[in-house]
């Protein structure tokens, strides 16, 4: 496996536009985007991100405020079109019909959960609309990789911020999603919620799903990733696998980018 | 195997009861300004110069397209607290069947304000409903379904801005008026105890106006969320 630009040092959006992960041997990929742009009236949110990833890889995206993540995922994941460029995401290209939307699993800043509905019917609801059989066993188990089972019967509303991250969490990940996109997954969670995030994001990892994580916690990112990549300014500005990068230096190079530009 | 744009209409509808069943903001509130609005109209009425009967279809159609503005208004607003649409818009189902999920649970609330406004109109204003009772339910549900279809689209196009509570009845009232006015008519030859015949073909004009609303509205309505 090789990342484009790896081992390069952190530098501004021109210099290294692209980030192309391959696994050789492996003929598809989980996620894969060319060209992928969107824009918001004059300003371009995403400039032209290229972007491959496989079953089984975590792609760690950081980056300033502003700097298109978010926007990136909600692409992949369905809920914008492109301006120009395509994606295949769980091998349907976007925008596609409404299977495609079926291998994704969204993790996003807000919980997307309704806060008069019980942790339970809120994952189980959305078991359903994926289609998944045996939903209440699902839910369930769900509900139980997050730590969470005990609180199930509770409505969203009275839970803390961090229990309904996690119920948000089992609700992403209750149909099995074969792509799971993660956007600042760590928000609001304890030690223990992080805890149980990271060992389930693992698992997934382990099972073949491919994830993008989006996050400004450095270390969250780079215990979880296989590659890891700078955005700016729409474009990814540095890429890298994470086997080759020392994790301390990393940080600190990526702090000393933040601060320029600040 | 993703569920089929009908069920999967039919698991959001019943999301959204739950909901409001277990909340009851939208209902009450409708509720209220219901009775609240026969209260005032039956005491600003003067029965010596205006027939029950000419005024009570007048109350009725005022309610029922203000109240159901209320249900309508809250059908999106739940989805925009935790940005619970981004849910509903990243599941394997069709667009459509999100609108016919939504317009069904509105259809469901605005039903729910009829069974006790037309009761509570005939009780206040003293018209004989019970011997036009089937053709009367007949015009109320052809109309609720025109209005919820409508009103529908527009609290989807409406939620998202900063004056949405504003801006839904804005749009959504030019839009019912084709519907209030045969449903009016209607109502008023029922209770003016007119021929059949004549109530029919405002009733005949009603289920056009409701096959061509639902039509579009169910066309146009992935344009109205898709980014």
């Amino acid at each position: 496996m090789s990342a484009e630009g790896a081992g390069a040092s952190l530098q501004s959006g021109e210099a290294a536009a692209s980030h192309i992960v391959r696994q050789p041997g492996h003929a598809g990929h989980a996620v894969e985007a060319q060209g992928l742009k969107r824009a918001f009236g004059r300003r371009m949110a995403v400039n032209g991100v290229d972007l491959r990833i496989h079953a089984g890889d975590c792609m760690a995206i950081f980056g300033p405020n502003g700097a298109g993540k978010t926007t990136l995922l909600r692409l992949l994941g369905g809920l914008l079109k492109p301006t120009a460029g395509s994606a295949v995401v769980g091998g349907v290209r976007l925008p596609a019909g409404d299977e495609a939307r079926g291998a994704v699993g969204l993790i996003a800043h807000a919980t997307m959960l309704y806060g008069a509905l019980s942790a339970r019917e809120n994952v189980e609801f959305a078991a359903r609309m994926h289609g998944v059989r045996n939903y209440r066993d699902a839910a369930a188990a769900a509900l139980d990789k997050m730590r969470i089972l005990n609180r199930a019967s509770a409505p969203v509303r009275a839970l803390s911020r961090g229990m309904q991250q996690r119920v948000a969490i089992a609700r992403a990940i209750v149909h099995a999603p074969a792509v799971i996109l993660l956007d600042e997954p760590f928000t609001g969670l304890d030690d223990a919620g992080a805890s149980a995030l990271t060992m389930l994001l693992t698992t997934l990892k382990d099972g073949g799903a491919a994830l993008v994580l989006v996050t400004h916690n450095l270390a969250e990112g780079l215990a979880l990733a296989t590659h890891v990549s700078v955005m700016r300014e729409g474009r990814f500005a540095r890429c890298d696998e994470r086997s080759a990068i020392d994790a301390t230096r990393y940080q600190n190079d990526y702090r000393e980018l933040l601060s320029h530009d600040a | 195997m993703t569920p089929n744009a009908l069920s999967g209409a039919w698991l959001i509808a019943r999301k959204d009861l739950t909901i409001e069943l277990r909340t009851r903001t939208a209902f009450l509130s409708a509720l209220l300004f219901a009775l609240l609005a026969i209260v005032i109209f039956y005491f600003s009425w003067d029965p010596t110069a205006v027939p029950a009967s000419d005024l009570a279809p007048g109350v009725l159609w005022v309610i029922f397209t203000f109240s159901g503005l209320l249900g309508l208004h809250r059908s999106f607003g739940v989805e925009q607290q935790d940005r619970a649409i981004d849910g509903l818009l990243s599941a394997p189902v069709a667009r459509e069947a999100i609108y016919l999920g939504k317009a069904l649970a509105n259809l469901v609330f605005v039903v729910g304000i009829q069974i006790v406004a037309i009761p509570a109109v005939a009780l206040f204003y003293n018209v004989a409903v019970i011997p036009v009772a089937p053709a009367l339910v007949a015009v109320a549900l052809l109309a609720a379904v025109g209005l919820v279809a409508i009103g529908t689209l527009f609290s989807s196009m409406a939620v998202n801005t900063r004056l949405a509570e504003l801006l839904l009845p804005m749009l959504s009232l030019p839009f019912f008026v084709p519907v209030v006015v045969p449903a009016a008519q209607a109502t008023a030859k029922l209770l003016n105890g007119r021929p059949m015949a004549e109530v029919a073909v405002w009733l005949r004009l009603l289920g056009a106006f409701d096959i061509v609303f639902v039509a579009v509205c169910m066309l146009a309505f992935p344009f109205t969320i898709e980014e």
